[in-house]
């Protein structure tokens, strides 16, 4: 039983955990450029959960001082999270846009014609 | 002068960050290429002055806006990293007057502009990565460099460059989400993200934490050692380097896998070392055995590699085999080996991709069969191509030949015998591939492909020659090379439990 709870208490993990391999599953097995994108944001912001959880307390408020408040979240991961959110940003915007590019110069965004028509010139 | 001088570590960023936006408003190639090689060589002069400043009094610790460590964002130099400033600054420096002729040959010249402005960009991460203390900070730095990597790798000429790219993209975006998996666990455990901290909390680990810091030290080892192309992670490399703009894989070659490596080095021995003891986990036999299969495999792959620029990509997968053996060796011949080869690797690629990047300028064929001769009609820039070859062969009297008797000795010490046949065996693997080269360079007739070229611009002759005779110099005189890696591998080593 004790495993059963603790499964239970972390549920929010496991989610995580679920979100982070369909992620990278989806980069690996799709064949397709922009479904391979698709799986990397996936991946990217599961990462994002495992940093907010963990910083969420319940009843916790803002880092304010004041003697009311006794239970304080921290604010730190939000902040890491924020930068993070930018980075994976400009990540799938240079992806989408690099996935255009290649849709122009080959007129495909599927990875095994691509290296067909590489072979074939 | 006593203003500026307690600020270099900041302004070793600030200064091509801040160029960088410059250079995207001049809109001008010219006007950017000349604001890129001032700051270039401005960088390897602040990087020296910190170097000196650290072997005269010990480590340097900036504090980002004031705010104390670990609470605020701390730059903190040693020995270590300052020394990666120096190789990567320095390395910027040298090569950057041969940008000009070759970019301007390879890029169209609406784009010239954007393409200074990536490289400084991509600099700036680079430094960024090495002078950092503060774990995440160094993967916002990771991020700024490789994405502007993507872009300058996307340049190419050929379409080929786009895929590569993006699979670079794919595969380097997965190590730095790997890396702040790695990162965020360490945050869990000790609510800390200074490099300095973290290891000072984590202390000798208590069992019940060993899961995760063991899974945390796993998610940081595949993501580094995804951007430092280490063996089987080095899909990417081969054809990001094939079919970058030539210069770019100078650059890129010299410096962006030697600062991953870097990165790897930091964590393993300055993070991890109190923490975990090395002996109880089989952390060093992983890395010796992958860095032994890169050695060998990427080696015979390149023997039969018929793209130049990818025989010698796979020859630097292979290298980059031999650098982290010396951090699985982890015993003072061999860490100081391997950060020897880390100058050594960076000197002697960056001679030959600027030998492939004047054959490119002079002749346009990369492939093999078509350079046939071209040593008679370059016979300076490929008298300097052939120097480096030899180096990374491991020629007595060339720097290479250094690193590896370091190395050896290192396996050595551990009296592990067949590490040291190994290190010969992969040697002789190099010499038939530098072989194959330089027998199609110089024994062969001028093919009709090179018939119209001669030596390069001395633009690109000159940083050519200084990083051959370079190659040369460090294999007689060691103080600096040896000097700063031995001091800087005590220091590493001092920090294992």
């Amino acid at each position: 039983m004790p495993t059963l709870t603790s499964l239970i208490e972390h549920y929010n993990y496991f989610i995580t955990i679920f979100l982070m391999m369909t992620g990278l599953y989806i980069v690996v097995a799709r064949g397709n450029l922009l479904k391979k994108l698709v799986g990397l944001s996936i991946f990217q912001t599961s990462v994002y959960l495992l940093y907010i959880e963990p910083a969420k307390i319940i009843g916790g408020t803002a880092p304010i001082l004041d003697p009311a408040f006794k239970v304080y979240s921290n604010p730190l991961p939000h902040v890491l999270i924020l930068t993070a959110i930018v980075v994976g940003v400009a990540t799938l915007a240079l992806g989408l846009a690099l996935v255009v590019r290649i849709n122009e110069a080959y007129g495909t965004v599927e990875e095994h014609e691509i290296f067909e028509r590489d072979r074939d010139t | 002068m006593n203003a500026v001088w307690p600020q270099l570590p900041a302004l070793l960023v600030v200064i091509p960050l801040i160029a960088a936006a410059l250079v995207a408003l001049s809109r001008h190639g010219e006007l950017a290429f000349a604001l890129t090689l001032v700051v270039s060589w401005v960088l390897p002069f602040i990087a020296g002055a910190m170097l000196w400043q650290v072997l005269q009094t010990g480590p340097i610790s900036y504090h980002i806006g004031g705010w104390e460590p670990p609470w605020g964002i701390e730059y903190r130099v040693d020995a270590l990293n300052g020394f990666i400033l120096v190789l990567v600054s320095s390395i910027g420096a040298v090569i950057v007057p041969a940008a000009w002729r070759s970019i301007s040959f390879e890029i169209t010249e609406g784009r010239l502009a954007w393409f200074y402005c990536m490289y400084l960009l991509c600099l700036a991460g680079l430094l960024g990565i090495a002078i950092t203390g503060d774990a995440f900070n160094a993967f916002v730095f990771l991020e700024i460099s490789s994405l502007a990597s993507y872009v300058l790798i996307a340049l190419g000429y050929d379409r080929r460059a786009l895929l590569a790219a993006y699979q670079y993209l794919i595969m380097g975006t997965i190590g730095a989400t790997f890396y702040v998996i790695g990162v965020g666990l360490l945050y869990l455990l000790t609510g800390s993200l200074n490099m300095v901290d973290i290891a000072a909390r984590l202390g000798p680990a208590a069992p019940a934490q060993m899961p995760a810091i063991v899974a945390a030290l796993a998610f940081l080892t595949v993501g580094i050692s995804l951007k430092l192309a280490l063996f089987p992670l080095h899909a990417w490399l081969p054809n990001a380097y094939a079919y970058a703009p030539s210069w770019i894989t100078v650059f890129l070659s010299a410096t962006a896998t030697k600062v991953a490596i870097y990165l790897l080095i930091r964590y393993y021995f300055s993070v991890f070392g109190i923490a975990i003891d090395f002996a109880a986990l089989p952390i060093t036999e992983i890395v010796i055995v992958l860095s032994v299969a890169a050695m060998f495999i990427a080696s015979l792959v390149a023997v039969f590699e018929t793209n130049i620029k990818r025989m010698l990509a796979y020859s630097s997968v292979a290298q980059i085999g031999y650098i982290t053996l010396g951090i699985g060796l982890a015993n003072q011949a061999g860490l100081t080996g391997g950060l020897v080869h880390v100058v050594n690797h960076a000197l002697m690629k960056a001679a030959l991709f600027l030998g492939v990047c004047a054959i490119v300028y002079r002749a346009c064929p990369v492939q093999l069969e078509n350079l046939a001769g071209i040593g008679r009609k370059m016979p300076l820039a490929m008298a300097a191509f052939t120097i480096a070859g030899f180096g990374l062969i491991g020629t007595p009297g060339t720097a290479g030949f250094i690193s590896k008797w370091y190395l050896a000795a290192g396996a050595f010490d551990k009296g592990w015998w067949p590490l040291v046949a190994v290190i010969v065996a992969c040697s002789l693997i190099a010499l038939v591939y530098v072989g194959r080269l330089l027998e199609v360079v110089w024994l062969r007739e001028p093919s009709p492909g090179v018939a119209h070229a001669t030596e390069p611009p001395a633009s690109m002759l000159l940083p050519l020659i200084v990083l051959a005779a370079a190659t040369i110099y460090f294999g007689f005189d060691t103080e600096w090379t040896v000097g700063v890696g031995s001091t800087a591998a005590k220091a590493l080593l001092g920090g294992l439990r």
